[in-house]
């Protein structure tokens, strides 16, 4: 057979022009008789720049709109047409990218990675929800964020998380930001975004792992109120440190608070606190006073202890940067001589790193020395988040009515209309009706 | 300073406190946006493949978020010497030059062969059938002109933030790139 021959006469030939190193383009192009016009490979265009800017205008939009409904309107059904909207748009439509969770890994990533350019939609995703929630508390979670919108939107029949509990595991985002801003910094990987259980479903589509996970997320998020929110979402833990200074607040009561308790166990997210009598004699807060004298010595030295384990960490986080791993690989001392006889993708990776072995070594020391510094951070920060939470175990926050904590509440709306005192605003009761607020703690409506 | 039986109030205390932090905040939000600005880039990015730099792994086809990977088989015709003998094509020793799948090195016969005019066969990707494996790009590069490559198809594409391919590529092939010019093709001879 001719063909055949020929093909075997060729493959000989080329197969050692292979070896020697890849030139490509060996044929001349052909010189056509016939009329034949070359296709052109198409270039399909990716979602218009032009659109980043619309993104941005929903978000701003929301924001404010969001903000409106919850601290001036008051109204839950408005934040519920919000969410569904946030949840359709940023979420299914938006397919869960750029969001504000991802965000501040890019601004890691543009701080200390010259050749990265952050997007201004990263930026502005990361920087508009925290202005906001410096000033008006976490509206950006109560109908903006897709991820807050579909766990609020299932949220079905809440069970009370335990206070201790609670505490716990909401250390966790904090600790989750520190590692997510570590791995992002050194140019590692996206931890918030390669464990985010929600975009596989919104983009139906990923991982049986992921979509699993999200699944199973949504499955609890039944129960207990939006369990990634309070638990896991890293940008949350941002939202908490910005709302807890906020200027304006949710109120449960539009005017005051005549502790009816009715509101006591309306919030499926644990944010409501008790109202609190400070001791009428400076003297019976001593104890106190001592144990945050004695915490505040202490800090120091507990965040240098997590510092120092922090930087212990640094050689086992340094192996998820590709190019330490690969590096690794390459120095390993059971590296086979030959490479096998079909080439596998690690393999592949290690004849890329025989071309320049010297070059990736030295990156990967470099991007290991970033992770040691970026250890001891790590490490002081779980130290600080440690420190402080146990300080503020000792600070007695006065407080006159039912109230959301700053940094838990989710500005959902839900307590809004368990309150009397809102139902009368509402016209829903008549004000008669009002148990009369106990007159040691009468509080002037708040203009 | 208040004396011992009298102290300030705490909500004012806290208050103040409170908007020092806020100040802090503002500030700290300020500084970080003014620094960021100045490096930000005006457009978004998108992911894309330096075919130079390809190395055809195969974990363009199992690698990305999609069940359908993103990255497809792109075909520079300009560059493409009409071969009978494609080795991007044909398995290396097919039985007979034809379309039979048993002679195809591409899995999911997503390559349409088309006889143009002797000795000239002009190959086309069906992007549906293609699954972005590579094989037909390491045939083609090894022994042909390299005109077949691996692109992401931004049709498909989602933009994750960080491409779950590029973390495992084992070329390092992925980056990323403007939006406005959002492929890395092969131009001409
Ligand atoms: S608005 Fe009310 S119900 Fe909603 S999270 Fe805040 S305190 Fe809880
Ligand atoms: S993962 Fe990288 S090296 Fe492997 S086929 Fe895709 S682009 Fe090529
Ligand atoms: S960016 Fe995402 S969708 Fe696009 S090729 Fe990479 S993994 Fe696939
Ligand atoms: S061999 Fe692989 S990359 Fe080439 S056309 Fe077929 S599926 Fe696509």
């Amino acid at each position: 057979m001719r063909a055949r021959g020929l093909f075997i006469w060729i493959w000989l030939l080329l197969g050692l022009g292979a070896t020697v190193f890849a030139a490509e383009r060996r044929f001349p192009p052909p010189e056509f008789e016939t009329d034949y016009v070359m296709p052109v490979a198409a270039t399909p265009e990716p979602r218009s720049a032009a659109m980043q800017y619309v993104d941005l205008a929903v978000l701003a939009g929301g924001l404010g709109l969001a903000t409106w409904l919850a601290l001036r309107r008051r109204s839950r059904k408005g934040l519920i047409g919000l969410s569904i909207f946030s949840l359709v748009y940023f979420g299914f439509y938006r397919a869960g990218c750029i969001c504000a969770i991802g965000a501040p890994q890019n601004v890691a990533l543009g701080l200390f990675d010259n050749g990265y350019a952050i997007p201004f939609t990263a930026l502005a995703f990361f920087i508009l929800p925290l202005a906001v929630a410096l000033f008006a508390g976490r509206t950006f979670c109560a109908a903006v964020c897709p991820h807050g919108a579909l766990q609020d939107l299932i949220l079905i029949r809440p069970v009370k998380v335990p206070a201790w509990l609670e505490a716990g595991l909401g250390l966790f985002p904090y600790f989750f930001l520190g590692a997510g801003l570590l791995f992002a910094a050194t140019g590692a990987t996206f931890l918030f975004c390669r464990y985010d259980p929600f975009v596989p479903l919104f983009r139906m589509n990923g991982s049986f792992l992921m979509v699993g996970l999200g699944l199973g997320l949504l499955v609890l998020g039944m129960f207990v109120g939006r369990p990634y929110c309070r638990f896991v979402c890293p940008y949350g833990a941002l939202l908490r440190m910005a709302a807890a200074v906020s200027r304006w607040r949710i109120r449960i009561t539009p005017n005051y608070c005549t502790q009816c308790r009715l509101c006591e166990e309306s919030c499926p997210y644990g944010a409501i606190r008790e109202p609190v009598n400070l001791p009428s004699t400076p003297q019976a807060l001593a104890p106190d006073r001592r144990r945050m004298g004695r915490l505040l010595v202490l800090l120091p030295a507990l965040i240098l202890a997590t510092a120092w384990l922090g930087s212990r960490l640094a050689t086992p986080f340094s192996k998820l940067h590709p190019k330490v791993a690969l590096a690794e690989a390459y120095h390993a001392p059971d590296r086979p001589a030959a490479p096998p006889p079909v080439a596998t993708p690690d393999s592949l990776a290690l004849a890329r790193a025989d071309r320049d072995p010297d070059g990736l070594l030295a990156e990967a020391v470099a991007i290991r020395k970033r992770f040691r510094i970026g250890g001891w951070l790590f490490g002081g920060w779980i130290g600080l988040v440690l420190g402080v939470r146990l300080m503020a175990l000792s600070l007695r926050p006065a407080r006159n009515d039912f109230e959301p904590d700053r940094s838990a509440c989710l500005a959902c709306g839900r307590c809004y209309t368990y309150c009397p005192n809102e139902r009368v605003r509402l016209g829903l009761l008549a004000p008669e009706a009002l148990p009369l607020p106990p007159a040691t703690l009468a509080q002037p409506p708040k203009a | 300073m208040p004396s011992l039986n009298q102290p300030s109030s705490p909500v004012s205390r806290r208050d103040f406190l409170r908007s020092g932090a806020r100040i802090a905040g503002m500030t700290g939000a300020g500084a970080l946006l003014g620094l960021m600005a100045q490096r930000a880039g005006a457009v978004t990015h998108v992911w894309q493949i330096d075919p130079a730099k390809c190395v055809r792994c195969g974990r363009c086809a199992t690698d990305c978020v999609l069940e359908q990977s993103a990255v497809k088989c792109v075909h520079t015709h300009a560059i493409c010497g009409y071969c009978e003998l494609c080795t991007g094509y044909f398995e290396p020793e097919p039985n007979a030059l034809n379309t039979g799948a048993e002679n195809q090195l591409c899995p999911t016969a997503a390559i349409i062969r088309k006889f143009i005019e002797d000795p000239y066969y002009e190959y086309v990707i069906d992007e549906q059938l293609c699954i972005g494996c590579g094989k037909c790009v390491e045939g083609c590069n090894r022994f042909g002109n390299g005109s077949l490559y691996l692109q992401v198809r931004h049709d498909r594409c989602v933009n994750c933030n960080e491409c779950s391919i590029a973390r495992v590529c084992a070329g390092d092939a992925f980056r990323r790139v403007p939006v406005d010019h959002p492929y890395l093709l092969k131009t001409s001879h």
